[in-house]
């Protein structure tokens, strides 16, 4: 069974990774634009707010450039699509290798430690509450406060006018919605979010590193078809607690693989175990609608 | 008032597989008409009214409304003054959003869109007038998915969306083909009732001659890209399909061959 550390930290990084969710919410299912860029802009918000910390910025500054810092490499997947026609996957794709040598520019080597420095935990240290449950509860601010912001966002005009760019582009534009506006301020809001939780990550890992982005894209996405399972995204709210759900059933689902010792699993099994809880997350709720379709059929 | 004047298209230009769809159409459609177009497949007709929506862009010509010149601007910067309703009853409207996300969508029809709530309670009185005009029902059900509707509902909701905001021209291409005789005779009575109570302009394309005499002030036969003729008034009464047929071998000393336009 899981440690109470092993189960907070769990559930600390399932918080981080439901901001991942909720921007690969937002391209995918929004915007229908299947964007990889995630991979670069995550570790690029670590890269940027590690940088920024060092450099003695507020971390909160810090924490809000790396924000900056991902939209402006969502936006330049978006623009890569939508001024120069390339495929929306091949776009990102282009993004996501570029930032990697950005990422190493940004901090001059491939990884910066944090140790002993001031990030965004350090005041809530002073709380008194056990070590372990701080993250936990600053991370489910931050996460309560982007959901309600996102939910907002898309019961706006301009949300509603995003949401039809992704379900209906012809019919958005008879509508008079610029859909390329809309296709880069969506993609550049995703990557803003994931710029952000890859720069809380650094600061709660307490280190940045170049390689720390591989397989985010595959995490999100477990998270997102994960929570989907679990609740029915009928509406905006119900699939933003999903992405959150489904994050945290997810890291708590690797932290028991990885603790049950007769499964004989190490850490680098992660990226395996990652790809078969998507397969799992992806093929289950088919099987489950086909069994339930042989059990229920009626006698012609 | 529309006016296109000399438009010419020609679709996979340098390649053999080149194709003048415009060749020189000109039509010009005053406040109040309601001109209902003709023609066989290939005459033109969907390109003419992409081309007025702005979904393709003219090779060469002119195309303004209401004295605005709007031949290169693009289709949501022409929304405003161009309200459509698609062939297809799926395109019209958002399916994974609600009746009332789609008619808030389109009451911004061509308008900024800022970050207030979308759907606000002040259209609701509005959207439930509208939407009981329409005998379904709808107006109990504002809060659920336009998926649930069937082809039909959704094309009369496209109509009410495209007529929800004031246009210069509302363009109607062959809305009720894909739909079933009644339903389609449904969706084309609520068409001539919502463009005679608004006084709306409008372009109707249809596939049914029969039709194009039945509704609308003024018709217009397209043929390889251009007008061949245009009838309205005291010429257009009582008119036949039969004596359309005979009008367009005498201007042009053709037969029509194509089954579809005889037919329906």
């Amino acid at each position: 069974m899981l440690s109470e550390i092993a189960f907070y930290g769990a559930v600390e990084t399932g918080l981080i990774y439901g901001l991942v969710a909720f921007g690969i919410y937002l391209s995918f299912r929004v915007l229908d634009f299947p964007d990889l860029t995630v991979d670069g802009s995550f570790p690029l918000g670590a890269a940027v707010a590690a940088v920024l910390i060092m450099e003695g910025w507020n971390p909160w500054l810090a924490t809000g450039s790396a924000v900056l810092a991902g939209m402006a490499a969502g936006a330049v997947t978006a623009i890569l699509n939508v001024k120069l026609n390339i495929l929306n996957l091949l776009a990102s794709i282009l993004t996501m290798i570029a930032l990697y040598s950005i990422n190493l520019r940004v901090m001059g080597r491939p990884n910066i430690a944090l140790l002993g420095e001031e990030t965004v935990l350090t005041p809530w240290y002073s709380l008194d509450i056990a070590y372990h449950q701080v993250p936990v509860l600053l991370f489910a601010i931050v996460i309560v406060v982007a959901l309600i912001l996102l939910w907002r966002f898309m019961k706006s005009e301009t949300g509603l006018a995003m949401r039809a760019t992704g379900a209906n582009a012809r019919m958005a534009r008879a509508q008079g919605i610029a859909t390329g506006a809309m296709i880069i301020l969506g993609v550049a809001v995703s990557n803003g979010l994931v710029g952000l939780a890859g720069a809380l990550f650094a600061q709660s890992q307490g280190a940045a590193d170049v390689t720390m982005g591989v397989g985010v894209i595959v995490i999100g996405l477990a998270s997102l078809i994960g929570g989907e399972a679990v609740i029915t995204p009928s509406t905006v709210v119900r699939a933003l607690i999903a992405c959150v759900v489904g994050a945290i059933i997810y890291r708590l689902a690797i932290a028991f693989a990885l603790n049950a010792d007769f499964l004989g699993l190490q850490a680098q099994d992660l990226n395996l175990i990652t790809a078969v809880l998507v397969t799992l997350a992806i093929v289950l709720p088919g099987v489950r609608t086909s069994l339930v379709n042989k059990l229920t059929r009626k006698k012609a | 008032m529309i006016s296109a004047t000399d438009l010419r298209l020609t679709f996979g230009k340098g390649t053999p597989l080149e194709n003048p769809a415009l060749r020189g159409m000109s039509l010009t459609v005053n406040q109040g008409e309601f001109v209902t177009v003709i023609g066989s497949n290939g005459a033109g007709k969907s390109t003419f009214l992409n081309a007025l929506a702005g979904e393709t862009l003219v090779d060469s010509g002119t195309i303004v409304v209401d004295n605005v010149n709007v031949t290169k601007l693009p289709t949501h910067k022409r929304a405003g003054r161009v309200a459509r309703v698609f062939q297809d009853p799926l395109a019209g409207t958002c399916e994974g959003l609600s009746i009332e996300e789609n008619l808030s969508l389109a009451i911004k029809r061509g308008q900024f869109r800022g970050l207030g709530t979308a759907v606000k309670k002040q259209y609701m009185d509005k959207f439930r007038e509208s939407l009981s005009s329409l005998n379904l029902g709808l107006e109990n059900r504002l809060g659920d998915k336009m998926g649930l509707l069937s082809g039909g509902q959704r094309q009369a909701v496209s109509l009410l969306m495209a007529s929800l905001t004031p246009s210069a021209i509302l363009l109607l291409d062959e809305h009720t083909a894909a739909l079933d005789p009644k339903t389609a005779a449904f969706v084309l009575e609520l068409t001539t009732k919502i463009i005679n109570e608004q006084k709306l302009t409008a372009l109707m394309v249809t596939h049914s001659m029969k039709q194009a005499l039945e509704v609308g002030t003024r018709t217009v036969m397209l043929h390889q890209g251009q007008v061949v003729f245009d009838i309205a008034g005291k010429d257009r009464e009582g008119l036949e399909v039969k004596d359309l047929l005979e009008l367009f071998e005498k201007q042009r000393g053709l037969t029509v061959d194509d089954d579809s336009l005889l037919l329906g």
